[in-house]
């Protein structure tokens, strides 16, 4: 009797762990369709694209003079941004986390607004305020300075698009670690400078580099907010996106796939990095 | 604090209280000259384009041919993107957390994929598998169902550009969670379904609601996916963003403003209703 019941327990259970691997292993083969068909099949099909006419097209493609010049204008435009968003990213950070005074609800708020903004808009606010008959434009043009149509006016809007992400990373890690290391580091004779440098850059590292990485992969993937700034000068004012999407429109389409595909292969290290990072992270913190 | 090494220093020098307020408010001071000048005016700027004289360049940018549905497309859009993606996203979540498979940290990896890939880029990923020349393109195309240059094509975009979003919101709770819970639930006999609504469900809400939030904000603004996906026709696939880029493009910069504000303040209300979700989340944690 009892061993009847005994079976039709395990039985039971067996057809219920049954069932359970069967709904798991569907689940996952939804989640695995989706990201396929969204993501990892077009990265097989951009590579497969841009490789298929052969390498001649790479090498020729690298070798032009607009090419080259697109890649070193992103590049500048990367490294100037993320020195600025940085730099300014964890002087806010520190005054949002430390200190309290009026207006800090306000100045939180506008950290999060370059989310909320198309990248077109924020080109179009660049225009306003430097372009033709815009707030700025008289003072500028006095002093010779070109602003829109060259490097200013695209690093202004890049570092609008990057400034969250330094911020966003490195406040949650600075209001975690408290004050009291920094104060027993004064206490102990070093200096603001000293206590930041050996003691509080070092608690923030792994967020703040998070914070570069991202910001990183966002300036030098930019469109819409230089679009309408950059004034799309070929072999000027033309970043490597710019590029892709002018050849786009000019049909030129296997020297676009070639470039596009550079630029999600230096996406993908950054992404290593940040997986490294968040691995990292978890790890210190265990 | 330190009255012997002030006592040492030359009569010249600040007094230590003196040198810590500048830097009190020279920190300060550059925080909101830094915001306020990179941020505030910017935003002026647009708003007062869009809405100085009133409600008259928003009147003429929905007589602008195709600008109403372009709008009404985008809101539309934006919100199917959140819906799939709170869903998909929620599913993916749980299967890098719970789930032990082999290509799990790949599969994390592709995820985080469209934080770093160049939007734009993207846009031509998905057009080299999905448009009308491409095998899989074609054999879609004999099903009926196009994709490139049509609204299916925008959805796929900003599915593709805003994946890693819910997941990253679902994450981190998951991960917090007491996986005892559920199995004490299981051991009582309740199915897999009745676990993950009753337990798992109610902790993880509050981040679905964050990320998909965050999804439909960041799909109003999207444009360089979409660029390349869409075909731009007036009435049928033109988006918003392409809509203000167009505008502007044509100097109407007065409606361009105000079709910005108007997205711009839809997506700020919704980016304030997560940061405040996602406050009193940690708040509750910290109670």
């Amino acid at each position: 009797m009892s061993v009847a019941v005994e079976r039709v327990r395990s039985d039971d259970l067996k057809r219920r762990n049954r069932r359970r691997r069967l709904a798991h292993g569907g689940i996952l083969a939804l989640c695995l369709t989706y990201v396929a068909a969204l993501l990892a099949l077009p990265l097989v099909g951009i590579a497969w694209t841009a490789l298929k006419p052969g390498w001649r097209t790479v090498t020729s493609t690298y070798a032009m003079a607009d090419v080259q010049h697109a890649f070193y204008l992103t590049a500048i435009i990367t490294v100037m941004t993320v020195v600025v968003t940085t730099l300014f990213g964890v002087v806010v950070a520190w005054v949002l986390v430390r200190q309290r005074f009026l207006g800090r609800g306000l100045l939180n708020a506008l950290v999060d607004t370059p989310f909320a903004l198309s990248p077109i808009t924020v080109g179009l606010a660049c225009v306003l305020l430097f372009g033709r008959g815009g707030w700025f434009e008289p003072f500028f043009a006095a002093r010779g300075i070109q602003i829109m149509f060259a490097l200013p006016s695209m690093v202004l809007v890049t570092v609008f698009i990057c400034i969250p992400f330094v911020i966003r990373e490195v406040q949650p890690v600075l209001e975690e670690i408290g004050t009291q290391e920094e104060d027993a580091a004064r206490t102990l004779g070093a200096s603001v400078t000293q206590s930041f440098l050996r003691v509080t850059l070092p608690n923030i590292r792994w967020g703040l580099l998070y914070g570069i990485a991202l910001s990183t992969a966002r300036s030098m993937g930019e469109i819409g907010a230089v679009l309408l700034v950059s004034g799309l000068i070929q072999g000027k004012t033309e970043t490597a996106t710019l590029l892709i999407f002018r050849w786009v429109e000019e049909r030129q389409l296997a020297g676009a796939y070639v470039v596009a595909l550079t630029l999600a292969m230096v996406s993908i290290l950054i992404i290593l990095a940040i997986e490294w990072l968040k691995r990292k992270r978890v790890r210190e913190d265990a | 604090m330190s009255s012997a090494a002030q006592a040492a220093e030359p009569w010249w020098a600040l007094s230590y209280r003196t040198v810590a307020r500048l830097r009190h408010w020279g920190l300060r001071g550059a925080a909101v000259l830094y915001l306020g000048l990179m941020i505030g005016l910017p935003v002026a700027a647009i708003i007062n384009e869009g809405f100085g004289e009133g409600l008259r360049a928003l009147r003429d940018a929905f007589a602008y041919p195709g600008a109403t549905q372009a709008i009404i497309l985008t809101l539309w859009t934006s919100t199917v993107a959140a819906v799939v993606n709170g869903l998909f996203g929620t599913m993916l979540a749980y299967v890098l957390v719970r789930y032990r498979f082999r290509g799990r940290q790949m599969l994390s990896a592709i995820v985080d994929l469209p934080l770093a890939i160049p939007t734009l880029v993207t846009g031509l990923m998905l057009r080299a598998v999905y448009s009308s020349t491409t095998p899989v393109g074609r054999a879609l195309e004999g099903a009926g169902i196009k994709v490139v240059f049509a609204r299916l094509g925008i959805l796929l975009a900003l599915c593709a550009v805003t994946l890693p979003f819910v997941v990253r919101a679902v994450q981190p709770v998951l991960l917090e969670l007491d996986i005892a819970e559920e199995e004490a639930a299981q051991t009582l006999g309740a199915s897999g379904w009745a676990t993950f609504r009753r337990i798992v469900l109610p902790a993880i809400r509050p981040a679905i609601a964050v990320g998909a939030l965050l999804t439909f904000a960041r799909s109003l603004g999207e444009l360089g996916a979409v660029f390349l996906l869409s075909g731009n026709m007036p009435g049928r696939t033109l988006t918003a963003p392409v809509l203000i880029y167009q505008m502007a493009n044509q100097w109407k910069y007065d409606q361009a403003a105000a079709v910005s504000t108007l997205l711009f303040t839809i997506a700020f209300v919704v980016v304030l209703v997560t940061t405040r979700l996602a406050r009193a989340r940690t708040g509750e944690d910290a109670a």
